[in-house]
């Protein structure tokens, strides 16, 4: 423990850096690396090598390979083999079995066009920027996914130099073309490509540039000799950094820090500037006499660190610079990459990656030499306990002391973070849980996450695995991004089991991973449609938020339909079958099972979507065996396709309602009474047809109506059309010709009864009461004379009414008498009538005083009859 | 006057939290167009609307000006394709309720604009219309379902219950009859499936739901109506809770005089009014003989109540006097006397000749379809009168639909249905052709009224007269003389808990395979949850059938809720079935 600190290397009086390694590579690269392309995702993300670059000394035959490996050198290709077969226990020690025979992995053969620069997007794709200005995209496991081009002016000019630089919209693309001109698009998910303005007088590439991000908009720095100049999307501004020392002639090499907060420039003079990036402030600078340009310079700075320091790295030596007047100095064995980080530099070379990064401020506290800070007491405490001395005693009381103890047990908990070995992470833990028994109240959150949140990064960060990723650079990509990674490596039961570990909501945890293992599954195509399903089904089963026909949809996307539609068997939710089946062109079963689901809506649209797709024979049979469709479609062509409808009913020989069809045809479609009334001769056949003679026969009095309505208006004027034979009739007598209305009459058989109803109501509406008598006379009329009486009371006509009355039958007079007001002689008659129900009829009409006798007279017969 | 419920009579869950629902989310949805905008309303929304948000909401929310829009598609086509044509730019935004359909989107994209419109689903399907009645006002229901076989609506009905259950918990016990009822049962179910776990685990507030379609029960909902808010809704219309008669005006059919005469016999509430009256001018009357504070209490305190209430009579004792006028004028002592006649079954050669008479004076072709309807199912034989020449060509389509609906039954079967069927059965496969038998046969139903009505004692024996100011069971709204069939039906159910012992009643209704009841195990129903019902009828209800249940549950300590496609009655019926000249 003593010499915990010797790998820390001061830098000015208050930073310490430190340098570990992460992993001793693996990966066997017969190629130095400065023969490649090399391009390393942040975050521990992959690395890809593209060897035998187009060089113009190389010969042609020579295909460049484009390898990419894990942080730790495993070939990624070998994670695809390792849970292509499903290993449902942990896949990791089969990684290591079958790794070898890995090796011999046929390498991707580049065959398109030379490749200018390589990187990675944040989704983790690998982005290759050819020299035509073509950007070809890579998945992580050397899948071609899509390309897009930088347009037609770097295509001219070809593309000399090009950046690929992460903005909080995603990934940006930056050109440097042959003509000396950029062109960016500031995310490459959603292209838009920017031109931007011309340099003036730039007759030469620059000699070093980058791309900013700033306020959320892309700029490009860059360096023509002793000059800075800084392109926005209009303007191109000349710019000077403040405090620059004299003498510089040409800027060899510019460094953006992470965040692109912070700017460092390296001058031919072997002078270092370091500043923010907007260029308005210094920060230090530095004169390290080095006069080759360096290789690389990189920022190494964590977040809320005070601490300001650039990584430079030549061939063979690394130097750490800030503010101070001494700088770090490293060796380097061996051809070395630098990979920015969050907080730190990762630095890997044909046998090692290490990770280079300011000392946090809790290990420094605990770990520093002499150090008489809480953490450092707590930790030496619990170290004496383990040893039974009584000496753990005294460590404790003096932080008791003075009150520190719980700021202890935090430092320790901070510390135990940022350690990367798990040796050292488990004793700072020991400390801080030995410290909190001696606190009452101490919230155990904080240790408790943090031993899940190390548990986790140790799991990430095994060799196998190879995500070096350090506690802040976990907390900032967040826990939901590293399941991401994770599945995109389809490391499917490392991410389960970290989900479970961590109890996240199934919906985002298992069922999503599970999901992706599954669109992962349908893929295997050397396995059988059963077998893919089945193992899937017995995975999945019912787990919640899993949607069966995302899964589905993918096997389709992998002209696997079989498996589809047997996917589908499994999605509970009609509603997401049909749209699948309907594009698989299953349109029948996507028939069936949207009628099984009960949603009118959904069967809608599959309807029409067969009806475009079958001929209407084979439409309308479809349509036959499933009657619930048949009567939507129908209610459809109601409404857009009358005459598809007839077809319908012509099919079915349905005659009934193809009589309906033409009825209603005869008075919404025609306009001309020819028209009509051909067309009510259709409708009077079909309904023959259908054996309906009652409607047929009535279609063909509508018939000869319409044709005599159309003659009573030639010849008597007026309208008549569209009346209905009441009507017309009541019409007729209105008008004065009853010799017509009764032709009409007998010609229609209108029944007596309804005869009579109708005249008497036209004459009196008419108020005509002579001929209304007349009419009465006729003959001895069939609905009795109690109705004139009702009608011509209507008509407030009693002297009228009264003369009907004395006609109306013995067992109606009572009520006619009533009705025109004669209460006395009413009750004369019930009493003759000895009807008791129409005696009480008469006593209820009996009002006031005036029938008071009346009332009497009934009582008294009442009374008699019911002594009899 | 108005019967108390018992006092163990559980409390009605609070239905407007419903309307707030609603409320919020038309906000959210206008909110969603910030600025100011105008408003197009479908005639059909705009009494549901006013009751869920008034003009002064719709102003808070920047709606400027309120149209009423007649025919919806043709007139946002015209109208996006006006701007444009004149160069205008704005934005516009179709809400459609309560569902958006396939065929909306269709009808935009016909149009040309629907790349110029943004949709929306405004899911207003329940409105409560009182404390315990919730109408989805989809009067279109009866004919698109039981006419036109359109099961769009089924999905609405599954959406609404889902909604229930999620407010008000599950619902332990649930029975239904009807094709339409377990359609919408199960789609129901398959709803709380997919989104498990949000009701499980509460505790039910309502412990029964029973499911009805319409076609069981036709008879019923085509009687003239004697309870007074049925009258009122024959005789002037109730829509959306509104009365819309020219007495009335748009007056809201509440308040206190209202809640106690609704459903009381018609006889009853002339008298209950004028007993009313007398005690209102008593109340007025206490102002003499009081000194200057008693008189300044008065004015202050009770004489506004007075006056409003003095207001409500006056407009009840109008509508009185003006249904009164109404129904004697065409005899309506006749006309009931004859309908009770068809319910008995007796004198049935009398009653068809008032029918022919109707007929023949041309009173109302819509009464006299409904009387003919009437006869034809409770008599179960065909009242076919040439009825069409006499009243146009169209009715002769609305005898067909009748028939088909199941309005009017024929004697015999049909010769072309069963040749249809037998020409289907030919070409698929056995047990498919089975199933379209059933629907077939159950489409070619006969109705066993007759039956049916013994087996449930719908017609109670009388002996003497029968007293309506003391209704002694739920044939007072028919004026004793006939027990609504599905009120009854509902009865018997409940006693039960399962449709046990009524296959012969469900038989003679052609339910046999429509006939459901689905109890849960789980016994966290409180007792008092288990006497709140929940009816829903698919395809209307009658306020008569409202009443009966609302009685009913005073009887039994039950509180019943309604859940109704749209308030009906016969005459909505019929007009829904006729074929009318466009």
């Amino acid at each position: 423990m003593d010499c915990y600190t010797a790998n820390w290397n001061p830098l000015g009086d208050s930073a310490f850096y430190r340098k570990y390694e992460l992993y001793s590579m693996d990966w066997d690269l017969k190629e130095e690396l400065r023969d490649c392309l090399v391009a390393a995702a942040p975050y521990g993300g992959p690395i890809a090598l593209l060897r035998n670059p187009w060089r113009k000394e190389k010969a042609a035959s020579v295909r460049p390979v484009l390898d990419i490996y894990s942080a730790s050198g495993m070939p990624l290709a070998s994670l695809l083999v390792s849970t292509s077969d499903g290993p449902w226990g942990l896949g990791l020690d089969r990684v290591s079995s079958s790794e070898d025979s890995l090796r011999n992995l046929s390498p991707l053969q580049w065959k398109s066009g030379p490749v200018v620069s390589l990187g990675w997007s944040a989704e983790e794709e690998l982005l290759c920027v050819q020299e035509d200005g073509a950007v070809l995209v890579y998945g992580l496991h050397g899948d071609f996914r899509r390309h897009f081009s930088m347009g037609n002016e770097v295509l001219q000019n070809r593309v000399l130099d090009a950046r690929i630089f992460h903005t909080e919209f995603g990934s940006g693309v930056a050109i440097l073309t042959g003509a000396h001109r950029f062109t960016l698009s500031a995310n490459v998910g959603d292209l838009k490509l920017r031109r931007m303005p011309e340099v003036p007088g730039l007759q030469s590439a620059p000699s070093c540039w980058t791309a900013l991000c700033q306020d959320r908009v892309a700029h490009v720095l860059l360096a023509v000799g002793p000059d800075l100049y800084l392109l926005d999307h209009a303007a191109c501004s000349a710019v000077t950094p403040p405090g620059l020392a004299p003498g510089v002639s040409s800027f060899l090499q510019m460094a953006v820090s992470f965040t692109y907060r912070h700017l460092a420039l390296f001058t031919d003079t072997g002078y270092i500037w370091m500043g923010t990036a907007s260029l308005k402030e210094k920060l230090c600078e530095f004169n390290c006499n080095i006069r080759a340009p360096p290789k690389q310079m990189v920022w190494c700075s964590r977040p809320r660190s005070k601490e300001r320091a650039v990584v430079v790295a030549w061939e063979r030596r690394l130097m750490v610079v800030g503010d101070a007047s001494e700088s770090i100095q490293f060796v380097l064995d061996e051809d070395s990459y630098l990979v920015p980080e969050l907080d730190g530099v990762r630095i890997f070379s044909r046998s090692t990656h290490e990770f280079l990064h300011e000392v946090p401020a809790a290990s420094e506290e605990i770990f520093k030499i002499a150090s008489m800070a809480p953490g450092a007491l707590l930790l030496e405490a619990q170290k004496e306990y383990e040893k039974e001395s009584q000496k753990a005693d005294e460590y404790l009381r003096e932080i008791q002391e003075l009150g520190q103890l719980t700021q202890a047990v935090q430092q320790c908990i901070e510390a135990a973070g940022h350690e990367h070995q798990p040796d050292m992470q488990k004793s700072l833990l020991r400390a801080a849980s030995f410290g909190k028994c001696f606190l009452d109240r101490f919230p155990p959150n904080s240790f408790v996450h943090m031993c899940q949140d190390l548990r986790v990064l140790n799991a990430v960060r095994d060799y196998h695995i190879g995500i070096p990723l350090t506690y802040s650079q976990y907390k900032q990509l967040t826990i939901q991004v590293l399941l991401d990674r994770l599945v995109l490596r389809r490391l499917y039961p490392l991410a389960i089991q970290i989900c479970e570990y961590l109890r996240l909501p199934e919906v985002q945890g298992v069922s999503r991973i599970l999901a992706h293992w599954a669109c992962y599954k349908v893929q295997q195509k050397d396995v059988s449609d059963e077998d893919v399903a089945r193992a899937i089904n017995q995975k999945l089963g019912d787990t919640p938020g899993v949607s069966y026909s995302d899964i589905a949809a993918r096997a389709y996307g992998c002209g696997r339909t079989e498996l589809a539609i047997k996917l589908l068997e499994y999605e509970p939710r009609s509603g997401e079958q049909v749209p699948l089946l309907l594009k698989m062109k299953r349109s029948k079963l996507a028939l069936s099972k949207a009628i099984e689901s009960g949603d009118t809506d959904l069967v809608f649209t599959v309807l029409l979507h067969l009806k475009n797709e079958l001929n209407r024979g084979d439409f309308f049979m479809t349509l036959r065996n499933q009657p619930m469709a048949l009567s939507l479609y129908r209610q459809f062509c109601k409404h857009q396709e009358l005459e598809t409808l007839k077809d319908l009913y012509n099919q079915d020989d349905n005659h009934q309602e193809l009589g309906s069809f033409h009825i209603r045809a005869s008075y919404a479609a025609e306009e001309r009474i020819e028209g009509r009334v051909a067309a009510l001769q259709t409708a009077a056949d079909a309904f023959y047809k259908a054996k309906n003679e009652f409607a047929a026969k009535a279609t063909e009095d509508q018939m000869r109506l319409l044709r005599l309505q159309r003659r009573l208006e030639d010849e008597l004027g007026g309208q008549f059309l569209d009346l209905s034979l009441h009507d017309t009739v009541t019409t007729l007598i209105l008008g004065g010709h009853n010799k017509r209305a009764e032709q009409l009459a007998r010609d229609f058989r209108i029944p007596d009864k309804r005869l009579w109803w109708l005249k008497l109501t036209a004459l009196a509406d008419l108020e005509d009461w002579e001929e209304l008598e007349k009419f009465s006379k006729s003959k001895k009329s069939p609905i009795g004379y109690l109705p004139f009486v009702e009608i011509c009371m209507k008509q407030h006509n009693k002297y009228e009414a009264k003369k009907y009355a004395s006609r109306v039958g013995p067992e109606q007079k009572v009520k006619a008498l009533l009705l025109v007001g004669d209460v006395a002689q009413a009750a004369d008659v019930a009493i003759e009538h000895r009807n008791e129900a129409e005696l009480s009829l008469v006593l209820s009409h009996c009002t006031g005083a005036t029938d008071g006798a009346t009332a009497d007279k009934i009582q008294r017969a009442r009374a008699q009859a019911q002594k009899k | 006057m108005a019967f108390p419920h018992r006092p163990d009579a559980p409390e009605l869950p609070d239905f407007s939290m419903l309307k707030r629902l609603a409320r919020d989310q038309l906000i959210y949805l206008l909110e969603q167009l910030p600025g100011k905008k105008d408003l197009f309303i479908e005639a059909d929304l705009m009494s549901p609307l006013d009751r869920i948000a008034n003009v002064s909401i719709l102003k808070q929310h920047e709606v400027d000006k309120l149209y009423k829009v007649e025919n919806k598609p043709a007139l946002s086509s015209s109208l996006v394709n006006a701007d444009k044509l004149a160069g205008r730019t704005r934005k516009y935004k179709v809400i459609f309720s309560p569902q958006k359909f396939y065929a909306c989107e269709m009808v935009l994209e016909e149009e040309g604009i629907y790349g110029d419109v943004s949709c929306d689903e405004w899911a207003f399907s329940l409105l409560p219309l009182d404390v315990d009645l919730l109408s989805m006002e989809l009067p279109e229901f009866f004919r698109d379902y039981f006419l036109e076989g359109d099961q769009r609506w089924i999905n609405t009905v599954a959406q609404a219950l889902h909604l229930l259950s999620t407010l008000y918990g599950p619902f332990p016990n649930c029975y239904g009859i009807g094709r339409c009822a377990k359609m919408a049962y199960e789609l129901w179910r398959n709803l709380e499936e997919e989104e498990d776990g949000e009701t499980k685990g509460r505790r039910p507030e309502i412990g029964h739901i029973f499911l009805l379609d319409r076609d069981v029960d036709f008879v019923t909902a085509l009687c003239s109506q004697v309870v007074y808010e049925g009258l009122v809704d024959d005789t002037f219309r109730i829509k959306c809770g509104k009365c819309h008669g020219p007495l009335l005006g748009t007056s809201h059919m509440a308040g206190l005089v209202f809640n106690e005469i609704r459903n009381e016999h018609f006889s009853n509430v002339f008298g209950f009014l004028s007993q009313k009256a007398r005690n209102l001018q008593a109340q007025y009357d206490r102002r003499r003989g009081m000194d200057i504070k008693q008189m300044k209490n008065f004015v202050s305190q009770e004489l506004k109540g007075l006056k409003q209430e003095h207001r409500l009579l006056s407009l009840h004792i109008g509508a009185c006097e003006s249904i009164m006028k109404k129904k004697t004028k065409q005899d309506f002592q006749e006309l009931i006397k004859t309908e009770h006649a068809l319910l008995e079954g007796f004198n049935i050669r009398e009653s068809t000749s008032y029918i022919e008479e109707h007929i023949d004076r041309q009173v109302s072709p819509i009464e006299s379809l409904r009387l003919m309807c009437l006869l034809s199912i409770t008599e179960n034989g065909d009242a076919r009168c040439s009825l069409d020449t006499h009243y146009g060509p169209e009715h002769l389509l609305t005898f067909s639909n009748l028939r088909r609906a199941g309005l009017l039954t024929e004697q015999a079967p049909g010769d072309t249905l069963t040749a249809v069927e037998s020409k289907v059965s030919k070409l698929v496969t056995d047990k498919a052709a089975g199933k379209i038998t059933d629907a077939f046969s159950s489409l070619a139903k006969r109705s066993n009224f007759r039956a049916i009505s013994k087996k449930l004692n719908l017609i109670p024996r009388v002996d003497g007269e029968y007293d309506l100011k003391v209704p002694r069971d739920m044939a007072y709204v028919f004026s004793g003389a006939y027990v609504p069939l599905s009120c009854r039906i509902i009865e018997q159910v409940l006693e039960r808990r399962s449709w046990q012992g009524l296959d012969e009643v469900v038989r003679l209704l052609n339910c046999s395979d429509f006939a459901f009841t689905d109890m849960t195990k789980e016994d966290k129903a409180s007792s008092e949850s288990l006497r709140l019902i929940l009816v829903v009828f698919l395809g209307g209800c009658t306020f008569s059938e409202i009443s009966a249940l609302r009685f009913l549950g005073r009887e039994k300590g039950y509180r019943f809720i309604f859940l109704t496609t749209a308030v009906t009655n016969s005459a909505r019926l019929m007009e829904a079935m006729s074929e009318v000249k466009a």
